[in-house]
Parts: structure tokens; sequence; C-alpha cells
């Protein structure tokens, strides 16, 4: 990026820059152009600008940001001692320079636990994005997930914990693959927009799950008659804590389900001929049809993987630390829909999806009604609100880093494109 | 049907495939009716036959090359309408007689079709000018808010108007500035927008309202009553006394037709979405018009979102919206981005909505699966997008950032 300016030959042909190019071709000439600098700023940009809008109603900024700042629990990372922890699989202790039962790691923990959601459904826009479609049905996705975990999860009593949880998860995974399927059927078949066909989706999974967990409805609890919640979660669905109380939303081994799903991203996209296809359509689906690949079969495939996603998030967070799911629930959830900004910030890669999961988990965590301070502001839910603006942010600040590549290209650096077509034939 | 037999009425096959194809779709929707007041059939043999000669109609013009398409719509309407009248036909007489007052439903379904109409007619105008507008649902969410919160602190449900107007083309304006300007993704810019109101108005809701929700009372937006039309039996009672903005929705519904194809300006801003490159030579500006067309749609769907709080539910919540700004979009593709057909397919989705509300009680309030009815304007809307969508054109423009050379 530090070479100078390219200089053209009288005659020679303009590099082809493609004008009218998709999204995710816009998206690979921008990872050249951008590196980690553009999303950092982007979020940055974001923060001040939510900021401003805290001040402009009169509360004061920096308090609310360092409320936020201590409810995420990173703090955790200097409040350095002398402490020891338990090595997995003995009882042997060891010295360790961290406290693994303060307070600020108990909000670490539950910052952690949402990024682990966070970062399945943030992949479930990246796979799609990555072929060109534009999933915003990771919610409905998650639901149906999140539906047959409990669903298995409180029935199946005396099955194998092992088995049990394996059959939940996968069986959570392949419903939220089949609920994205519907709509990669459709954009493949008769080319309905998948944006207003995963919209859809959204709001049938969201009425079925009030039917099926509300009052009188078939998966509504037995005990109680008056509360629209489903069954617990059964002793041996639950996915293991290795760090924290297990009956206060310790940290579960579901981080390591996302951990190991986006390595799965990673060589799907870059490593397999499925990830080949996906990419090629995703760059421009008529070439890829020249090429000989089916652009139907990968928009499928391609909503499904990404359903795929989703369902995995909605498993790790009924069998992980929910235990069951009701009416509030459901009605409130926006995890689906923080994957959008997820994806989006993450660059739709591998590792920029793990690390913006983790800042949006602790954006969510940090403004979660408790961790706000009263001084900061009277009405806690407010932060919520505030969560929701700074993505709203981020998503539009992403649309204008590609103003600063624009000026950036016309200033003479010619990126990617024009680098290789200024080499020698 | 041998072809020889077809010459000699002077039909083609394909014609008579796809009016049988017709009829298969028309016999759905008998199959329903039938079993609804006024005629109340009881048993559920009526549906049956009825929707069953409509699969079979749609069958055989789906066989004798109706289309696919219409094929298996028809097929899908004969069976719909089986469902549906059998299900009537379970309930009892008198909730149905409460249900289906058809001069209410009507009312009901113009009601609801209006801010899915507005914020439709914006779309058409943006897209037809090139640029997508996914942040529709926003702009309908900005105006339902600002509208209720002008109307209420200023006290006049005019000052609502104007709140959510400017409201939803504020924000309209932010998705301009970063679709057309800075060339985003238009689909990313819009969803940033919808996230965007949801935020604000999330934010502003409970910072004036706190947790205490709107107050009952504001300044309503009035009706307007036709004297003459008011006092007839069925019409009357239909569309004789009807809100200010339902009548605003059906002027623009004109007013857009005959800007888009009847004036010059109407004819650059389609050719802007068609071929901006031919639109700037001949010296229109691509920018202007775009940046016109969409803060226009803005104000259009914040117009939709005042009527929808205000008119419809009187009160304000959080994602108040709930997917109509989507629901519109539908309608534009369905209507193939013209005004009149687009507000026909919004009368649709309207209708739907209605039937959504009125349904579970005729089922008694016990009946936990009549949950499911609220589901009913999405099916509706996901089924019509896969059904008629690949014979819809966009303009050619649509979604590509225009670089001025």
């Amino acid at each position: 990026l530090t070479e100078g300016p390219t200089v053209h030959q009288p005659g020679e042909v303009e590099p082809p820059i493609p004008e009218s190019d998709t999204a995710a071709a816009k998206l690979a000439r921008w990872q050249k152009a951008g590196g980690v600098v553009a999303p950092v700023m982007t979020a940055v940009l974001a923060f001040l600008a939510g900021g401003l809008v805290v001040a402009a109603t009169g509360h004061n900024p920096i308090e609310v940001y360092r409320g936020v700042w201590n409810g995420t629990g990173f703090r955790w990372f200097y409040e350095v001692g002398s402490y020891e922890i338990g090595l997995p699989f003995s009882d042997a202790k060891v010295w360790f320079p961290w406290d693994p039962s303060s307070r600020a790691g108990e909000d670490l923990q539950q910052t952690l636990l949402l990024t682990a959601t966070l970062i399945l459904t943030g992949l479930a826009v990246a796979f799609a994005f990555r072929c060109g479609l534009f999933n915003i049905g990771g919610q409905g996705q998650y639901f149906a997930g999140a539906y047959f975990a409990i669903w298995i999860g409180s029935n199946f009593a005396g099955m194998n914990s092992f088995l049990h949880i394996t059959f939940a998860v996968v069986a959570a995974a392949l419903a939220g693959a089949a609920w994205a399927g519907i709509a990669g059927i459709l954009k493949a078949t008769v080319g309905a927009h998948e944006v207003i066909t995963t919209i859809m989706l959204n709001w049938i999974a969201l009425y079925t799950g009030l039917y099926l967990f509300g009052q009188g409805g078939p998966l509504q609890n037995e005990l109680q008659e008056f509360s629209p919640t489903s069954d617990e979660v059964l002793e041996s669905a639950r996915l293991p804590v290795f760090w924290g109380d297990p009956f206060l939303q310790g940290l579960h081994v579901g981080l390591f389900i996302a951990l190991g799903a986006l390595v799965a991203f990673w060589i799907v996209i870059n490593r397999t001929t499925l990830g080949y296809e996906v990419r090629a359509v995703g760059f421009n689906p008529e070439a890829a049809r020249y090429g000989g690949i089916s652009v139907a079969r990968n928009y499928f495939l391609a909503m499904a993987i990404a359903g795929l996603f989703a369902g995995l998030a909605g498993a790790i967070d009924m069998l992980g630390w929910r235990f069951s799911i009701g009416f509030s629930d459901i009605q409130s959830s926006t995890i689906g829909f923080v994957g959008i900004a997820v994806a989006l910030l993450g660059r739709n890669t591998a590792l920029g999806v793990g690390l913006s999961a983790l800042v949006f988990g602790a954006l969510l965590n940090g403004t979660a009604t408790r961790n706000i301070p009263p001084e900061a502001f009277d009405i806690p839910e407010q932060a919520g609100n505030l969560s929701l603006t700074i993505q709203a942010l981020v998503l539009l600040f992403i649309g204008a880093d590609i103003l600063i590549l624009y000026l950036w290209a016309k200033s003479g650096q010619r990126i990617g494109v024009g680098r290789r077509a200024a080499a020698p034939a | 049907v041998s072809t020889a037999a077809l010459d000699r009425v002077g039909l083609e096959r394909e014609t008579l495939a796809r009016w049988l194809a017709w009829s298969g779709v028309a016999l759905g929707a008998l199959a329903f009716y039938l079993a609804l007041p006024p005629v109340t059939a009881r048993s559920p043999v009526v549906p049956v036959v009825v929707g069953g000669i409509g699969i079979v109609a749609g069958g055989i013009g789906l066989r004798e090359g109706a289309g696919r398409r219409l094929g298996i719509g028809a097929m899908a309407a004969g069976a719909l309408g089986i469902g549906l009248g059998v299900l009537a036909t379970r309930s009892e007489v008198a909730s149905l007689e409460q249900v289906f007052v058809w001069s209410a439903l009507i009312a009901a379904t113009l009601r609801a079709a209006t801010p899915l109409t507005l914020a439709a007619l914006g779309g058409i105008i943006s897209e037809r000018s090139g640029v997508v507008n996914i942040g529709l649902e926003g702009m309908l969410l900005m105006g339902a808010f600002f509208g209720f919160l002008g109307a209420d602190k200023l006290e006049h449900w005019a000052w609502g108007i104007v709140c959510g107007v400017v409201a939803g083309a504020g924000l309209a304006l932010v998705h301009a500035f970063v679709s057309i300007h800075l060339r985003a993704d238009q689909i990313v810019s819009g969803t940033a927008v919808n996230f965007l109101a949801l935020g604000i108005t999330g934010y502003f809701f409970i910072e004036v309202y706190t947790d205490q929700g709107t107050p009952g009372e504001v300044s309503n937006i009035p009706s307007i009553s036709i004297p003459g039309i008011r006092d007839l039996e069925f019409v009357g009672r239909a569309i004789g006394d009807m809100h200010l903005l339902i009548w605003v929705a059906l002027v623009f519904v004109v007013l857009a037709h005959l800007l888009l194809f009847r004036t010059p300006a109407g004819l650059r801003l389609r050719a802007v979405g068609e071929h901006p490159k031919a639109a700037d030579t001949v010296g229109i500006s691509v920018y202007l018009t775009r940046y016109v067309a969409v803060v226009v749609s803005g104000a259009l769907a914040g117009l939709g979102g005042v009527y929808l709080s205000n008119g419809i539910t009187h009160s304000f919540n959080e994602n108040l919206s709930a997917g109509r700004g989507f629901i519109a979009l539908a309608a534009v593709i369905f209507g193939r981005w013209r005004p009149v057909a687009a507000f026909v397919a919004c009368l649709l989705f309207g209708f739907t909505e209605a039937l959504a509300l009125r349904l579970p009680g005729a089922y008694g309030e016990d009946a936990a699966w009549t949950t499911l009815f609220r589901a009913l304007p999405y099916v509706v809307t996901l089924v019509v997008v896969a059904g008629v969508v690949g014979r819809s054109i966009p303009p050619a423009a649509v979604g590509r950032p225009y670089v001025k050379q």
C-alpha cells in the first residue's frame, strides 16, 4: 500500500474495476485496501457518535461508557493478583494471575456467553454474504434452532448426556438450516428476494413460538398452567460449564462450539470446492454460471449453511444458559439481528467475525440493564437502545468507508486490481 | 383436449389452459366464500368439492401449458380455499357473522392497507429512480413515533403529520447520502437506517414516555364522511366514514400514477432508474433526481407511519411497524413497480391483516392456536413474493450507484 502512484502509459487500458460490482466484489476490494484499520475506525466512530446521542439528550456520555466498560468484565484482565485455579480432569491447582471468582470475572463470563452466540449468528450472515446473499433472517433461524433444542432438551429423559446434547444440537442446527433453506429455495427457483422472504420467515417463526410456548400451547410447561414458558431443559442435555457457577449462567462449552464453527467457516470458504463456488457466485453470478457452476444450487446451500450456524446459536443459548424459552423471551430477542452488524464489521471473514462478536458481546453485556449505574441513566433500559443505535451507526459507517477507499483510489493509489494490472505482463 | 376441437372454436390451447387455471384460483376463493356469511354453508363437503374442482382445473391448466407458476398457484389457491373453508364450517355461525361483517371488513382492510400503500408508493418512486429502499420499515417507524409525539406534544394531529413526514424524510436523507454519494451497498445502508430508526424511536420513546406508555388521548386524525354515501346501507358502512389519510392515500395512488407515466418529471425519474448514463448525457441530474426520489419516498413512508400510530393503533410501542415496510416492498414487486397494481397488492395484504386481527374472535379467546392467525399476513406475503416475483422485472439500474464521469 506504500507503493507510489501507478503511472499510466499513454494508450494503456484502464484496469478493469467493475462498476456495478456486487456486494461481495466490493467487499474483496475493501479487504485488500482497508485491512484492519477501517473496521476499527468504524467502531470508534460509531461509539463516539453514540456518545453524542447520549450527550444530546442530557446525559453524561463518559459516565455511561464507564458503566458500559465496567459491565463488559474486561477490567478482569487488569485486576492482577496471585490466585490459583484447578486443572481440568484433576484435583491439582496451579498459580494464576487473575481471580477466577471475582465480580469482574462473572461479567466477563457473560460477555463471552454473548460472544459465543454472536459468533454463530454473525457467521450466519457472513456465509450467505460471501455468496452475494443478504441473510437478515438470522433471528428466525435462531428461533427454529432454539425451539428444537428446547423440545429435545426437555424430553428424552434418561438419555446418555453426550448423546442427548449431540441429538439436540444437531437437530437444532438442521432446523435452522431448513428454515433458511426455504428462503434459499425460493431465491434459487423463482428468484424471490432473500431480504423479503427472510424477514417474513422471521415473523412466522416468532408467532409459531408464541403459539408453541404460549398459554395453552402444545409445548407450554406442564407445571405452571399460567406461565407462558417452555419446559426446563433436562440436566442431561445441558452443556457443561467450565468457568463459573453452572446455576448462575457460568461460561459453557458452547464457546468452543462457536470457535470450532469459526474454523469450519474458514476451511469451507477458503479450502473447499464448495467455498470456491460460493465465492464465485458471490463475486459474479453470471460469470460463475458460464464457468459451469450451478448458481441455484449454491444459493440454496449458502442459505442452508447460514441457517445451520444460526440454528447452532439457538442450541447453545438454550442448552448452555437459558434452559427455557418464554413468551417475553421470544418477543424481545434480537440476537439474530446483531449478527448482521457483527458480520459486516468483521468483513465477513472468520477472524473478523470472531473479533467483532467480542466487541458486540461486550457492548450488549455492558449495556444490559443491571450494568448501567443509576446516575448515568434514570431509566437503565435506555442503554439497550443506545447499543441498537451504535449497531446502526456501525452499519452506516461501513457504507461510508467506501468513500475513503474511493478517494484513496482516486488519488492514484490503485488498489488491488490496479496493482496487478501495473505489473509487467 | 384435441387441437382440432380448439381450432374449430378459434381458441389457442394456451389461452384455454390459462383460463382454466384462473378459474381454479376463483374456485379456491369461492370455496372459502361459500362457508362464510351470508351464504354460511355448514357442511365441509361444500368447500371441499368446490375447492377440489379448483385444484383439478389448476392441474389440467398446468398440464395443458398454462405455465408452471399459474398452474401450481391455482392448485395452491384451491387447497387454501378448502383449508380455510373447512375451518370456517367448524366455527359457530354467530361468531362467523361477527367476524365477516363484510362492510366492516372492507373498512378495516382500507385502514390496514393505508400505511402499506403510502410506504409502497414511496418504494416505487425510490426504486424507479434506481435506489433500493429497504429502509421503508425504519421510515414507517420514524413516522409512527414522531407523528404520535407531534400530535401529543403540539396538541394537533396536523403537527403530528408534519413531524412524522419530516422524520421519515430525514431518515431517508441519511439513506440517500450513504447510498448515492458514498455509494454504499444500498441494502446494507437500508438495513442500517432500519436499525437507526429502532434505536432512535426506542430511545426517545423511553425518554419521553418512560415506561408508562403513550397516553390514550391525543388529537386524532379526523374522519371525512360523505353525506350521500354515509347513509347507504352497505357502502356507507364500508367507505362512508373514512379517515382523512385513507383518502389522501387513494389520491396519492392516482397522483403517483400520473406523475410517473404522464409527466416529463416522471419520464426523467424512470430514465434515471433505467439508464442513468443516458439520462446524464441529456442533462438530467442523476444525483439530484435520486435524492429527491429517496427523500419523497421517506416522506410518504413517514406519512404511512403517522397513520399507523395515530389512525390505527392510537398508541406507540417499540417496533410498532412490525415488518410492514417489508410487506410494502413485497407489494412494490407484486405490483411490478406500478402504483395502481401495488395498491391492489396492499389491499390484499390489508385484508389479510384485518382478517388476522378478527379471526381469533371466531374461535373464542381460549383457543391457543389462533395465535397462528397473526402470522397470516407474513405467510401470505411470502407466498405472493414466491409466486409472482420471477415475472416482474425491476428497473434496470436499481441498486447500482451511479458514478458521474
